[in-house]
């Protein structure tokens, strides 16, 4: 088997002592990155990036820290969901809705043992899962010509407007104001500047990773400001760690159609983990005899949705590799890193940078056992961190981006430009536009844009050029299809908003 | 009626970004797309989508009282001051002082906010110089003479 010839190769990469290393640290700091709430995993791995470049790593070795913070954040979001009910992070809104009841029961330990290893069944199947399909979608991925991958980007924004948010019309003003932004700058075909305004500072554009910390990390501040940090309440007793053999025999069925249905909601461009997480758990609870019970501390309404928001992490992976269109808001900020980095995702990657791609998934199924270590038996050292006060921990995360923004570019524009978008970021979660379609539209704007004109050239300015492939018609198709579709069925599907106790 | 302001604003924007795009000047190479196109595109898809969060609102959310937002812009100021002298006056006491405000605006503890900057400011000194290497001035030159 191919595959495998291949992924010893990985594995040869991976088990280089500093790799090693380097994927435990990041499955350590990604573990807090997820638990600590008010620091998500998109912002936790954007704040890396910059400290990353300074550290020197080369491409693989950095991409090996920021994946394995990537997938810890997703095993460490659902400690504080179960403990305090406050959701680490977005994707762990879901576990929140069993874990915190069973923790009240006095089950807390066997919640979060029991989710730590649905985590690692649900991130399990997906890595195998991206080892099998992302070759087979890159050799697909080759008949992708700039009319495919326009309508292909079309379908990111229409997946994540139309499936992953409650409004539609805002969705899709959020991904308006990403991809006007990212015309601001020189244009790539003329060379002259755009949008401008005469400014020199704007001249290169603004750096996604400047928009990204300013809306994610430096909006949660005047978000904790409002609150005054009282969110951070005090949960629950953490009693001794047993293991439920009962709970997790009983529930493994539900992990693995929860990991099932969670990869391909991860993989479709623009969903993400927080839908697999959601679409987990209501097929869950749909299809068990006991729906009732489902909100009161079910254990299989703590497995579903962890195991789902991890396969759907590892399924998010499979289109930012092989297509270059990440399937969430964190993978968007794994595919800037990738960009930074010189490195462009898609078809050739897993031709012309094999060692890099299966290095990566090498380090996927080690971070996967060695964050099944960290979040089962060491998991009281976690705990320990969700007492760390928010007026601490805020004032720290804001000093820690604007040293990472000022190390990558010493403008004082750029921190200047940082905190604008922190106040944008603020007013637009208080009236519900969601900002992730903004990170997605400066990411991918200019690829949209080149790959529209690219198609108009080699047509000659013929508009029907668009809907000339097989390929091409699907995915316009899927996109209309996707932002369509969910405004009928919302009325049967609504995402709940977070339980208040 | 947030949604309506904030609809409204958004469109204005859209139709500024719209007139300012057709003032693009185009390259001389042949470019059946050209350079307006794409931007003067998403403005009119923005105008559409201001147009209909106007049409359909959400309901407001809860604004917070008067305080907040003055405490909310006390944070911005803070921040602004810290992008700014960041560099002139070194990283210790720019830290401190702006962690420290920070701090107290979450928490009105003075004492408490007082030790939070103190401690950020060294803690993170010693981490970025020592631990990651980068090449932090702890105080600028100018200021010790």
């Amino acid at each position: 088997m191919e595959v495998f010839s291949l992924l010893a190769d990985g594995f040869a990469v991976a088990l280089t002592p500093y790799s090693l290393m380097l994927a435990v640290a990041g499955c350590i700091i990604g573990t807090m990155v997820g638990a600590l709430p008010g620091l998500g995993p998109s912002n936790g791995v954007a704040i890396l990036i910059p400290l990353a470049f300074s550290f020197g790593l080369d491409a693989s070795q950095a991409l090996v820290l920021m994946t394995s913070v990537y997938y810890g954040a997703m095993y460490g979001g659902r400690i504080s969901s179960i403990l305090l009910n406050i959701p680490g992070d977005e994707p762990a809104l879901m576990t929140t809705l069993d874990g915190y009841p069973m923790a009240k029961q006095g089950r807390a330990a066997d919640a979060l043992v029991l989710s730590g290893v649905a985590s690692f069944v649900g991130a399990t199947f997906a890595t195998i899962g991206l080892m099998l399909l992302a070759p087979i979608l890159a050799r697909i991925a080759f008949l992708f010509g700039p009319a495919e991958y326009f309508a292909l980007y079309l379908l990111a924004f229409c997946t994540l407007g139309g499936m992953a948010s409650n409004n539609q019309r805002k969705a899709a003003l959020a991904a308006c104001m990403g991809l006007g932004i990212a015309m601001i700058g020189l244009d790539n075909n003329s060379g002259l500047p755009r949008l401008t305004f005469d400014s020199l500072h704007l001249m290169d554009g603004i750096d996604f990773l400047v928009a990204i910390v300013g809306l994610f990390a430096v909006s949660e501040v005047f978000i904790f400001i409002e609150s005054h940090g009282k969110n951070s309440a005090i949960g629950v007793k953490l009693g001794k760690i047993t293991i439920p053999v009962k709970d997790i025999v009983r529930s493994f069925f539900a992990m693995i159609r929860a990991s099932v249905v969670g990869f391909v909601a991860g993989v479709l461009p623009g969903a993400g983990a927080s839908l697999g997480s959601f679409l987990a758990y209501m097929s869950e609870k749909s299809i068990s005899k006991d729906k009732d019970t489902f909100g009161t501390g079910n254990p299989r309404g703590v497995a579903a949705p962890e195991a789902g928001n991890n396969a759907a992490a590892g399924g998010a992976l499979v289109p930012m590799l092989t297509l270059g269109v990440p399937g969430s808001g964190t993978t968007a900020v794994l595919l800037a890193l990738l960009m930074t980095l010189n490195i462009t995702p898609g078809p050739l990657l897993f031709i012309e940078r094999a060692d890099l791609v299966w290095g990566l998934i090498a380090t996927l199924f080690i971070a996967n056992f060695v964050l099944l270590i960290l979040n089962v038996p060491l998991v009281r050292i976690f705990v320990k961190l969700l007492s760390v006060p928010a007026w601490v921990l805020l004032p720290g995360v804001t000093m820690v981006s604007f040293v990472g923004i000022y190390s990558l570019s010493g403008s004082y524009f750029d921190l200047l430009l940082m905190i604008g978008f922190g106040v944008l970021g603020y007013f637009l979660r208080k009236i519900d536009v969601p900002t992730v379609p903004i990170i997605l539209g400066i990411l991918l704007g200019g690829h949209m844009e080149d790959n529209l004109r690219r198609a108009m050239v080699i047509s000659g300015g013929e508009w029907t050029y668009l809907f000339s492939s097989p390929i091409a018609i699907g995915l316009w198709l899927a996109a209309f299809v996707g932002f369509i579709a969910p405004m009928f069925v919302s009325k049967f599907f609504k995402k709940p908003q977070a339980i208040t106790d | 009626m947030s949604d309506r302001i904030f609809g409204a604003l958004t469109g204005l924007v859209a139709l500024a970004y719209i007139v300012s795009a057709t003032q693009i000047q185009e390259g001389f190479l042949p470019d059946p797309v050209g350079s307006k196109l794409f931007p003067i595109l998403v403005g009119s898809i923005a105008l559409l989508c201001s147009i209909a969060i106007v049409i359909k609102p959400d309901e407001s959310p809860d604004w917070p009282g008067v305080g907040t937002f003055l405490s909310i812009l006390c944070a911005i100021v803070a921040l602004v001051g810290y992008a700014y002298t960041l560099k002139p006056l070194g990283f210790l006491i720019p830290t401190a002082v702006a962690s420290g405000i920070i701090s107290f605006l979450i928490q009105r503890r003075f004492l408490t906010a007082v030790l939070t900057g103190l401690g950020l400011s060294v803690g993170l000194f010693v981490l970025f110089k020592y631990a990651l290497g980068l090449g932090l001035v702890a105080f600028s030159k100018n200021l010790i003479g």
